[in-house]
């Protein structure tokens, strides 16, 4: 049961992965991308996230890409020219893409890390839980909780900045 | 499913979001596939969190994806201002930074 | 108070009145700048008097004391102190210095006071004296350095004193460049002595010489040349001469105290002190007699042939210092001091009265223009036959008795230094005609027209203020002498100093007369008792015989120049016209100048146009443009892969990962 599920919800990553970046129109791109966010929520939860498979529906499905659609409405999808400017470009991408596959799989079935063959060990019941997160968020990890905080006001009016209209000298 | 598959997952959309950036010359899907290759670190996290049997690095993934949506926004806010500055939204036509 | 306290004073208190007269410059008038001054060095010369009676008090063996004031340094094997010694040698040097400061300082009271740097003077005069005391004191060869080098500034600074003058201010400087090469030689010295004997002190250097060093080794040898470097240099030997007849361009003043009396003779000085060094070194030590008995004779040759009233004058200096580096190289230290001490007081008084005739003259210096001033002013006159007569060792003057106690030494030592008695002789006769050459030609005869307007009017000549070498004109401002002199007639510190240094030139020899007494040689002695050439003394008969002969060549001499130039004035220049290679040959001072400008000057000079336009050129800003190129051509390599594409920048960053974990992959398997 557990390795259908798997093999779905891969399928269904990969399937997003590779819509994103093989479709012409953007917009198309983005609702892949959602659907490879949702396979990965359920791919969290047979981790036994249950927590981080909320937030990334709730956060990143939800609230990020709708981002990136109200962006893509705005600005509209563009055709990509055929032409490639940087020579080899289309040569070399795939290429290296695939030597970076080739050595990560490498290092990770060849690996001594014994570890990695087994499905991890007995957890209790409340692995992944809301509150066991929450209680190593506030405390081991309080510091970065509150710079991350911090990090979300900078991005803001970073934003803010970046897409202020040009205001003309007052008079 | 042993710990291994995830793993593999993992680095195989970890690549395919490195020729996704490598290939594609529009701002929007290049940060698409930015977000990919994030997904795909995160996903190694959460397998790498459940083998070691604590949470830590779920919270490392969240962390993550807090990181993911700032860059995100800034991100955004960059492709609207060169939007409305009427330039072309093509990576290859803005080359400013040339040496 | 012991002797070395005395003498701490004796060197403090030129330096204070140094200090006092420079920072008093706008506060306090010119006459008792001057006054300061000459009292500072006055009062030192008491405390010198007074450092001599603490002396004799001790026994004769122990006369000697080594005093410091702190330790100036003292690094891994190295301690030097700020140390002085007093022994006979030194005191006999405090006694004349500070004795012949006195009174030039007296003479300048007078002799520059129309002079608009009369404070500037004063301030630098006392410094040479606190700097040659600091010299003659020193009790290591430290300080020693740090005084020769002061001597050397204070030298420079006086002789350019009149700064406006181009001629003296290339003066000064040339001074100082030799100058500089003898110190060259001197740091050099000191530097082998540590490095053999471990010290710079000077007890513990004389005390272990003998014992590290057998007689004639080559280092020995090698540490007394550079200090012969040195000695040279400063006392104006051949051939390191050049420097002195230019030293002339300073006021009178500072020719009769630093380049007749005191400055020049420190080479003297040196070799005397450092007797044990030399006993040790034969061949270094005979170097020296040789060179001091050349420069006698070359420059008694030479001062023939000069019409400069100054420059005549100083040759003689160059002469007489010849026959003081040869006593004391020969081992005859008392007898080369003894005649320091005569020519400092007879040598100061013909620069005196020379001042004197100058500023009758409204500064020209040349005799082919003066005569007849035995009518114009009598006691300058006077002053000059006084000193000229000593100069001349004419019998029972000071210089008589000096100069013959070297020659009857040389004698009794025989050999070779018998050769050197007869050329000091020879010297003898040459420095009789030249000295009264200049008296016959300025002193006798109708008097020249300054001298009649000084007969009729009593005033001096006016004339428009010129450098009496180029006859350019100057004005009255400061660092120019101005246009108004004075006479020793009309001056009395001039006439006072004069007057007392003439007694100097008379009588001074009489503390010392063969057989009858032996005051200085009995002081002196035991200071040098470490070398056994001191143990050679002439016989009384010996020196009396000596005494006789030189008696005899002088009374030629001086009767040979009236002949010359009174009786048959038309005689000299038939001889001119005869033999006018040979009289070129000494006008032209031997060509000494002509030839360190081709071998040095111009060489050094093409070097620095070398290195100029070949290495600087080439070489440097080659290796510094290059090296701009090339930093330049690899930004421009590196340059290419900055294209602007976001696109291979990424695949350039992917390519280099999958690089790395390619290397990892590898190296861990």
């Amino acid at each position: 049961m557990e390795a259908v599920l798997f093999f779905v919800a891969a399928l269904g990553a990969l399937g997003g992965a590779i819509g994103v970046v093989a479709m012409r129109n953007p917009f198309y791109s983005v609702l892949a991308l959602i659907v490879h966010l949702f396979s990965l929520a359920v791919l969290f939860l047979l981790l036994s996230s249950a927590f981080l498979a909320a937030a990334q529906v709730v956060v990143y499905a939800g609230a990020v890409m709708v981002l990136y659609v109200f962006v893509v409405a705005y600005v509209g999808g563009g055709e990509e020219s055929a032409w490639e400017p940087i020579p080899g470009q289309r040569l070399f991408a795939p290429l290296l893409g695939l030597a970076l596959l080739i050595e990560l799989a490498i290092a990770v079935l060849a690996s001594s890390l014994l570890a990695l063959g087994t499905d991890g060990p007995d957890v209790k019941a409340g692995f992944g839980d809301p509150a066991s997160i929450g209680y190593l968020l506030l405390e081991k990890f309080l510091v970065p909780f509150e710079a991350s905080s911090i990090l979300l006001l900078l991005a803001a009016v970073g934003a803010i900045v970046l897409a202020q209209r040009r205001r003309e000298a007052a008079g | 499913m042993s710990i291994e598959w995830y793993i593999v997952l993992s680095s195989l959309l970890f690549a395919t979001g490195a020729i996704g950036i490598l290939l594609r010359r529009s701002p929007i899907v290049i940060l698409l596939c930015l977000e990919l290759m994030l997904n795909a670190g995160n996903l190694a996290l959460v397998a790498f969190s459940r083998m070691v049997g604590n949470e830590q690095g779920q919270v490392f993934a969240l962390v993550v994806m807090v990181v993911a949506a700032c860059e995100v926004v800034v991100g955004m806010g960059l492709i609207v201002a060169i939007f409305r500055r009427k330039l072309p939204l093509d990576v290859d036509e803005l080359t400013e930074l040339r040496g | 108070m012991s002797a070395s306290t005395w003498a701490w004073l004796v060197l403090l208190l030129p330096l204070l009145g140094s200090i006092t007269v420079a920072l008093s410059f706008r506060a306090v008038p010119a006459r008792v700048a001057g006054a300061v001054g000459t009292a500072s060095v006055g009062i030192a010369f008491l405390c010198a008097v007074a450092a001599l009676l603490s002396l004799l008090g001790d026994d004769a063996d122990s006369r000697h004391h080594a005093s410091s004031l702190w330790t100036y340094a003292q690094a891994g094997g190295l301690e030097i102190d700020l140390g002085i010694y007093v022994d006979q040698l030194s005191v006999f040097m405090m006694l004349v210095v500070t004795g012949v400061s006195t009174l030039i300082h007296l003479y300048s009271f007078g002799y520059m006071k129309s002079d608009e740097g009369y404070h500037r003077f004063f301030s630098y005069l006392n410094f040479f004296v606190f700097s040659m005391l600091l010299l003659v004191l020193a009790g290591n060869f430290v300080l020693l350095i740090v005084g020769w080098a002061f001597v050397g500034f204070a030298s420079y600074a006086l002789i350019s004193f009149w700064y406006r003058r181009t001629t003296a201010t290339r003066a000064g400087m040339k001074a100082f460049v030799i100058n500089v090469v003898g110190d060259i030689g001197l740091v050099l010295a000191a530097f082998l002595i540590f490095q053999q004997l471990g010290s710079f002190d000077y007890e513990t250097v004389f005390a272990q010489a003998p014992e590290v060093f057998s007689r004639g080794e080559w280092t020995i040898t090698a540490i007394c040349l550079l200090l012969l470097v040195g000695a040279f240099a400063k006392s104006a030997q051949i051939p390191f001469h050049t420097w002195l007849p230019d030293a002339m361009e300073g006021p009178t003043p500072v020719s009769s105290l630093i380049h007749a009396a005191t400055m020049v003779t420190a080479g003297v000085y040196l070799i005397a002190r450092t007797n044990v060094l030399f006993y040790l070194a034969p061949t270094a030590a005979d170097i020296a007699a040789f060179v001091g008995l050349a420069t006698l004779l070359i420059a008694g040759t030479i001062a023939i042939a000069q019409t400069d009233l100054k420059r005549a004058i100083a040759y003689s200096t160059m002469s007489q210092i010849g026959y003081m580096i040869m006593g004391v190289s020969i081992g005859a230290y008392s007898a080369g001091l003894f005649h320091l001490m005569t020519h400092a007081t007879f040598k100061a008084l013909l620069f005196m009265t020379a001042g004197s005739i100058i500023s009758a003259m409204a500064n020209r210096q040349d005799i082919d223009r003066m005569s007849g001033f035995w009518k114009a002013m009598r006691f300058t006159s006077i002053m000059f036959v006084i000193g000229g007569l000593a100069l001349a060792a004419f019998p029972l003057t000071s210089g008589f008795f000096s100069k013959d106690s070297i020659l009857s030494f040389a004698e009794a030592r025989g050999g070779i230094y018998t050769w050197m008695a007869i050329g000091g002789y020879v010297g003898a006769f040459l420095t009789a005609i030249y000295t009264f050459r200049l008296i016959f030609r300025v002193l006798p005869g109708r008097p020249c027209e300054e001298a009649q307007h000084l007969i009729d009017s009593g005033e001096l000549y006016h004339g428009p203020p010129i450098n009496p070498a180029t006859e350019e004109e100057e004005d009255a401002e400061v660092g120019f002498p101005g246009a108004h002199h004075h006479i020793a007639e009309q001056s009395w510190p001039m006439a006072v100093a004069m007057a007392v240094l003439a007694c100097g030139a008379l009588f001074a020899g009489l503390i010392q007369v063969p057989g009858v007494d032996n005051v200085l040689f009995g002081f002196l002695d035991p200071a040098f008792h470490d070398s056994p050439l001191a143990e050679i003394h002439p016989s009384v008969g010996a020196e009396w015989r000596g005494l006789a002969i030189g008696a005899v060549i002088s009374v030629l001499g001086i009767a040979l120049a009236w002949f010359l130039w009174v009786a048959r004035p038309e005689l000299p220049g038939l001889f001119r016209a005869r033999f006018r290679a040979v009289y070129l040959l000494c006008l032209n001072k031997w060509y000494f100048d002509e030839a360190i400008e081709l071998l040095i000057v111009r060489p050094a000079l093409a070097l620095g146009r070398f290195a100029n336009d070949v290495f600087e050129r080439r070489v440097v800003d080659g290796l510094v443009s290059g090296t701009r190129d090339a930093v330049g051509g690899a930004g421009g390599l590196v340059r290419i892969v900055q294209s602007g594409f976001v696109r291979s920048y990424a695949l350039l960053l992917i390519a280099g990962f999958a690089g790395l974990a390619l290397y990892f992959l590898v190296v861990s398997s």
